[in-house]
């Protein structure tokens, strides 16, 4: 089968010459204007505002978990260079959480918005824009703990090393411990609380819950349970000690 | 008295638009024209905001695709025909060159492709202003000429409709979404290795002989306005110079094909 036409070409010579000129003109025209119009990555400006879910899911043409990858890979050019120090500096966010909940939404099984969310947008240097992204991985975990507490875990760490904020912290840990009941969640997204709880200096509720913990039986492998249980040993003595030194 | 005698070119692109005109195209840009509108307003009546907004940008967008289908179907379907009817060569027993020949079918096709953009144009009244729309209009007919350009090349070049079709259906594809391409394959989470090097290289390569179709007509003008004056002309230069590069590529492919 050809898909090109069976044929027995007239040499070249046939040609009339002012056609080859034509054509070499037109071509090296069509070469230079693309190489002087070289689009640069798409500006923060650039992007639009986010469509519905119902109108992306009318473009998705049925095949939502395709275009919400895609939609994806799209959206992260967006502010990525250009001019910028620091990708994502002058995007706006709330047109991009925008975007990241439509895209959640035509498929909410991805993990990609909210990986995007927590490891890429979240580390912008602007708080107030860390705090709406952070927002944003909170509301979406509640409707499906068990598969978005990745997201939620690492804001937990954003709030706790980068804003210094360990009330937020400490919210978002406690989320994961109290929603997510999922038995392949490991140990130490649930442990969080505890030890932000230990960080915040609230020793006796930190001492509750761990030892809470431990009494339940969530923690199977003997030498964890031995480092927790080490572990819920210095906070008794410490909440003793602080119980014992005088009021000043 | 003797009627002045046109140039063979000028006799073939009216008879290829006659053609146009008598085949089944203005029936389905009729109904496509009663579909797109029957769409875009029910998606207006679901739209809980904007929903004028909604209709005037579905309907542009869908009107859009309409006409580039319809033009690229239209020129591989009447290339294939005059193949079967031997009309081909029967045109060049008399005394019309092959560049006439040539030129002619494209400016008919082009002109249809116009047509088409103008009767696609008016719905969009009930949205839009008219200087708002003209750009649109104008860009439009030179984005369905161009495809028209495209469709005749692969099809005179494919002997198979369908793989003329496919050819064309991707040129226009890749058109419209090389600069999203460009943008994914050069962002800060691109790898750098020699394969992701080779890649973007790749990439820039391929883009330098595509048209940058997602310039053209955008939906966003009907609401937003016209792009500035030198955005607009650059953009419609793009394309008047990739509709020559395609004349020129199908007439040196026309003059070497032995028939």
């Amino acid at each position: 089968m050809n898909l090109v036409r069976p044929r027995g070409e007239r040499p070249l010579s046939t040609v009339p010459r002012s056609l080859l000129g034509f054509f070499a003109a037109a071509l090296a025209a069509q070469l230079a204007w693309q190489l002087a119009q070289q689009p640069g990555a798409p500006t923060a400006t650039d992007l639009p505002a986010a469509p519905s879910v119902q109108a992306l899911r009318l473009v998705s043409a049925g095949e939502p978990a395709a275009l919400a990858r895609l939609a994806m890979v799209w959206l992260q050019a967006f502010d990525s260079r250009g001019g910028n120090a620091v990708p994502y500096q002058h995007l706006d966010y709330e047109r991009l959480v925008g975007w990241l909940r439509a895209i959640l939404a035509a498929d909410p099984r991805s993990e990609y918005p909210l990986f995007a969310a927590s490891r890429i947008y979240a580390e912008n240097p602007d708080p107030a824009k860390v705090r709406r992204i952070f927002d944003f991985i909170y509301e979406e975990f509640a409707t499906d703990p068990n598969r978005r507490w990745p997201a939620l875990a690492h804001s937990a760490l954003l709030a706790k090393h980068r804003l210094h904020d360990l009330p937020l912290a400490l919210r978002y840990a406690s989320a994961i411990e109290r929603e997510a009941t999922d038995a392949s969640i490991p140990l130490w997204a649930r442990q969080m609380e505890v030890f932000i709880l230990e960080d915040m200096d609230e020793l006796e509720a930190a001492k509750i819950m761990l030892g809470g913990m431990l009494a339940a039986g969530h923690i199977r492998n003997p030498e964890e349970r031995r480092f927790l249980q080490g572990r819920l040993e210095d906070l008794e003595r410490r909440v003793n000690q602080r119980k014992k030194a005088p009021h000043r | 008295m003797t009627r002045p005698r046109r140039h063979p070119f000028i006799i073939i692109a009216r008879y290829t638009l006659v053609e146009a005109l008598r085949s089944g195209l203005p029936w389905l840009a009729a109904a496509f024209i009663v579909g797109v509108l029957g769409l875009s307003g029910f998606l207006s009546r679901v739209a809980i905001t904007e929903a004028a907004a909604l209709q005037a940008t579905a309907a542009g967008a869908l009107l859009r695709a309409c006409a580039v289908f319809l033009v690229a179907a239209h020129v591989v379907a009447s290339v294939a025909r005059e193949a079967n009817d031997k009309g081909l060569e029967l045109v060049l027993a008399l005394p019309v060159s092959r560049a006439a020949y040539y030129i002619g079918k494209l400016a008919g096709f082009g002109f249809s492709g116009a047509m088409l953009a103008t009767v696609f144009a008016v719905p969009l009244l009930i949205w839009a202003n008219p200087a708002e729309l003209a750009a649109w209009w104008l860009s439009l007919a030179a984005e369905t000429a161009l495809v028209a350009a495209a469709a005749l090349f692969f099809a005179s070049a494919m002997p198979q409709s369908l793989a003329a079709l496919a050819a064309v259906a991707g040129l226009y594809v890749l058109g419209r979404s090389m600069s999203a391409i460009q943008a994914i394959a050069g962002g800060p989470q691109a790898a750098d290795s020699l394969p992701a090097d080779a890649g973007r290289w790749l990439v820039d390569a391929l883009a330098l002989l595509l048209p940058r179709l997602d310039a053209a007509t955008r939906s966003d003008w009907l609401l937003y306005g016209s792009p500035p004056a030198g955005e607009f002309g650059r953009m419609l230069f793009g394309l008047l110079l990739y509709f020559l590069l395609l004349a020129a590529a199908g007439l040196f492919d026309f003059s070497r094909r032995n028939l």
